[in-house]
């Protein structure tokens, strides 16, 4: 959990946060808990939530359709390493990013 | 199923104890600013609320939900959830990521406080501190929220509820008595190792759980769960090495 979470909102996610406060209490507490799981399970990370969904799609596929053993043993971690991998893979990339941007300014 | 035990009160232990010193680096900072009354009437809040929560939604979840549906949906959140802290790891172990600085968020903290200039608040007024009392409830909250899941998670799935709970107590307690002897050096908890610890540990039962509830028949029964754990552990490691020499490199051709 972020602590940017704790401190006072500015800036979008103040204007973000000033617009849920305005709402009723009930509609309050929806939007925050749909903002808690979106956070929890998507954040800045959606690739782990569609990569872990299609791991265990393929290694599902796999379980009912092949029948060797090993095969559908070996195959949700090697899915997990892959989607790990390339999400760090990714991340790598828009840090670098930044910071070539960061560099040019 | 001892394999399994001990790997889930450890799981749960140490995700606990990871994202209390969390909380606690926001208690002390509220403590120390606004005064200790109101801060720690926002803490024991905050762990009535999210105790009552574990009791109200668990039994449920053991009772009323099939133990196979139960088992891919909470492997798969656990899937997801412990990704996302093992990826962090990765690109923390890699120099990629800054790693978490609980001095520099206790000092945030101390000198968004100190000015009065909180929109949870204002300055200081004598009795109950509101702003005292809301920061510290949110932070212990928010913190907590993500035990409570896990520990939902992994003690509704093992059907060990009990034994998380008291898993994640002991945690909250440790943390919460070194706390008040070591108060503003929390810096030395090693909070990112231990957090690549869960996050391989989550992982692991995430593929173990989401693997039996899909038809996979892992080889050794719990037993698999330690292979699981060396492997991601030993992959997550690799990935460190191997990230961090090229972010070398980049810092040399910068």
């Amino acid at each position: 959990m972020s602590p940017d979470q704790h401190r006072p909102a500015t800036g979008d996610h103040g204007r973000a946060s000033q617009e849920v406060t305005a709402l009723a209490p009930g509609r309050r507490a929806l939007v925050a808990f749909g903002r808690f799981w979106w956070d929890f399970l998507v954040g800045d990370t959606p690739e782990l939530l569609i990569g872990s969904l299609a791991a265990l799609g393929a290694a599902a596929l796999l379980a009912h359709g092949v029948g060797v053993r090993s095969v559908v043993v070996g195959s949700l971690p090697a899915f997990v390493v892959l989607v790990l991998v390339l999400s760090s893979l990714r991340a790598r990339a828009r840090i670098r990013a930044a910071r070539r941007t960061e560099l040019e300014r | 199923m001892h394999n399994s035990i001990a790997v889930l009160l450890v799981a749960v232990f140490l995700a606990s104890a990871v994202e209390m010193v969390e909380a606690l680096t926001i208690v002390v900072a509220v403590g120390v600013t606004r005064g200790w009354r109101s801060a720690l009437e926002g803490t024991v809040t905050a762990v009535v609320v999210l105790a009552g929560l574990v009791a109200a939604v668990g039994p449920a979840l053991v009772h009323f939900v099939p133990l196979a549906a139960l088992r891919v949906v909470v492997g798969g959140l656990l899937l997801v959830f412990g990704l996302q802290w093992l990826q962090k790891a990765v690109l923390r172990s890699a120099g990629l990521k800054a790693k978490h600085d609980e001095d520099r968020i206790f000092q945030d903290q101390v000198t968004v406080l100190s000015t009065g200039d909180v929109s949870t608040g204002g300055p200081r007024a004598p009795g109950r501190d509101s702003t005292a009392f809301t920061v510290a409830f949110k932070g212990v909250f928010l913190e907590g929220l993500e035990v409570v899941v896990i520990v939902l998670t992994l003690g509704a799935t093992e059907n060990r509820l009990a034994l998380a709970s008291l898993a994640a107590l002991a945690a909250v307690v440790l943390v919460g008595a070194v706390g008040a002897v070591v108060a503003r050096q929390l810096s030395g908890v090693p909070e990112n190792a231990l957090k690549a610890v869960v996050g391989v540990m989550l992982v692991s039962y995430g593929t173990f759980w989401t693997g039996e509830g899909i038809g996979v028949h892992w080889p050794g029964s719990d037993l698999a769960l330690l292979v699981l754990a060396a492997a991601y552990g030993t992959v997550a490691w690799l990935l460190g090495r191997l990230l961090g020499r090229d972010a070398e490199q980049d810092v040399r051709v910068a």
